[in-house]
């Protein structure tokens, strides 16, 4: 046969996946260096001791998660409700209204923080946590939005329709039928939004004020002023954080698929 | 009982919900109208002092045509065309292999490209500043290697940029070129094959040209935010590679030039619709579908 087969895909892949991940490693290894340069001088937990002393960073983390929790609940609402008000339906504005909700991941991120700067400061909204919930849930809706209306379109609309006919109310079938079915969209969406929004560093420069510091606009201005690895243990902290939380969620799905 | 559930069917498929209402108020007052807001301010005069003053001008657009301005917005278009050019050199490879890969091994690659994705991309530009300063990890390999004898200068310039945004925006590339080679019918590339056509031919006139809408999606998702990210050429360029995003920003907190950033910000936006427009012109796409 034509197969004659080399390993040379597989190396390819192994090797962009080690560049891939060469960066964080670094940041990791660099954590544990006993020297704010670049030498290797020696095993430390100092960062992780001081981490723990810096105040800024610890409120900019939890602000950070904050803002991602509100954000994210707020925009799966308003785009799920969104997107299961729309499905099969045929209205003149329809395709407008998708196309203005999706544009904040549309166009480059900056004219949307330069937006905000601009009309918060008109509305005269004093610029700290609200202005940079209002922006985050934003840019968080078409992620949930554009996941749910997928699932929708992917749905058998009869399943919904012999709920009617057996007599369940629109709200019952919603409920009972429609919501189950699309929850992994919900969620997969929301966790997504989630991760925009604690990685946002752009629309939350213009969107914050002097006193909210998020956890990326804290890492920014740190690493504008200079090395400070305490960085690199706060982010070799986040980095176990996701490691964990992936490794978890694959353990559970493959329980599920096994027992 | 036949005509109620008929009624209350008829009526879901009727058109407008009012439903829709709550997002369609918070896109209108958080998309629609600041958007609105900026495009107006681009045309206002700047005032003396702070902020703008109430009169019509077109000065800010004049300005954008300004030679200095005209070299960022080049030197934009020259950091977002590689950019994308790179992505796809390395992605295309790569999401081609995996989706050949078996699904279950398929699965864990794409998983660990996904995951550098969900840490913060600024630690990960910030691993990129490690390994590239004078004293960092590339440099002293290279001469511990003894292939150089002193350090060379692989930070702050174009090409040090260039790398950290080929970094960031790799996964987009990735996904969605492997979507749409993970739906292609293999038994076409086995036809042509089967008719003669070599490997490399089968190759390009039949792969490629199916999988050109994960192309075009892939480079419509790297290109345009790769025209905003200011803090990749902030830190990785240190200040020298000036792109637009950089140039917006600089306005807006710097010369508090308020209808100019605004104006800028215009440009921007014309060049990125422009790019959707192309993408749905050439693929067909109705909405954004292949996109997210």
């Amino acid at each position: 046969m034509r197969k004659n087969r080399t390993i040379l895909p597989e190396m390819y892949l192994v090797l962009l996946l080690i560049l891939l991940y060469l960066p964080i490693i670094v940041v990791v290894v660099y954590s544990f260096n006993d020297s704010k340069l670049f030498q290797w001088s020696g095993f430390t937990l100092d960062w992780y001791r001081e981490l723990l002393d810096n105040k800024n960073i610890q409120q900019a983390f939890w602000n950070s998660i904050e803002l991602a929790v509100i954000s994210s609940v707020m925009a799966a609402t308003l785009g799920t409700v969104g997107a299961v008000a729309m499905a099969g339906r045929h209205f003149k504005a329809k395709g407008l209204i998708e196309n203005v909700a999706t544009i904040p991941i549309m166009i480059p991120e900056i004219i949307l923080g330069m937006a905000y700067l601009a009309f918060f400061t008109l509305l005269k909204i004093p610029f700290g946590m609200i202005t940079l919930v209002l922006a985050h849930t934003t840019f968080c809706v078409p992620y949930i939005y554009i996941n749910v209306k997928a699932r929708l379109a992917g749905l058998d609309p009869s399943i919904g329709e012999a709920a009617l006919d057996l007599g369940a109310s629109r709200r019952r079938m919603f409920f009972d039928i429609t919501l189950p079915m699309i929850a992994p969209a919900i969620a997969s969406g929301t966790m997504l939004a989630f991760a925009m929004s604690m990685d946002d560093v752009v629309i939350s420069f213009f969107a914050t004020g002097a006193e909210t510091n998020t956890l990326p606009l804290q890492i920014y201005s740190m690493l504008k002023m200079g090395v400070t690895p305490e960085i690199n243990a706060i982010c070799t902290l986040m980095l176990g954080a996701v490691f964990l939380i992936v490794a978890l969620s694959r353990l559970v799905r493959l329980r599920r698929r096994t027992g | 009982m036949r005509q109620s559930v008929r009624a209350k069917r008829s009526k879901g498929k009727n058109g407008f919900s009012p439903a829709v209402l709550p997002l369609i108020l918070w896109t209108a007052v958080f998309v629609a109208i600041p958007l609105i807001y900026i495009l107006g301010l681009s045309f206002l005069k700047r005032a003396s002092t702070w902020g703008v003053e109430l009169s019509f001008t077109l000065e800010s657009y004049q300005q954008i045509l300004d030679p200095q301005y005209l070299k960022v917005y080049g030197e934009s278009l020259k950091m977002a065309f590689l950019t994308t050019l790179g992505t796809l050199a390395l992605g295309y490879p790569f999401a081609y292999f995996t989706a050949k890969l078996k699904p279950k091994n398929r699965s864990v690659v794409l998983l660990m490209v996904m995951v550098p994705f969900w840490t913060n991309s600024l630690v990960r530009i910030y691993g990129w500043m490690i390994l590239l300063r004078t004293q960092g990890v590339v440099n002293g390999l290279l001469i511990a290697l003894g292939i150089i004898d002193t350090p060379l200068k692989l930070l702050y310039n174009f090409g040090a940029v260039l790398v950290g945004m080929i970094y960031a925006l790799l996964p987009f590339m990735i996904l969605a070129v492997y979507n749409s080679v993970e739906k292609l019918d293999w038994s076409l590339v086995e036809a042509s094959r089967d008719l003669g056509a070599s490997r490399w031919k089968a190759f390009w006139t039949v792969t490629v040209p199916m999988t050109l809408p994960g192309i075009m999606a892939g480079c419509v998702l790297v290109f345009v935010p790769s025209i905003g990210l200011f803090f990749i050429s902030d830190l990785l360029g240190g200040g020298k590679t000036i792109l637009l995003g950089n140039l917006i920003r600089n306005e807006l907190l710097t010369a508090r030039n308020w209808p100019m950033g605004a104006a800028l910000s215009m440009v921007m936006m014309v060049m990125s619709l422009l790019i959707l427009w192309l993408y749905r012109r050439v693929t067909g796409a109705k909405d954004m579908e292949g996109l997210v």
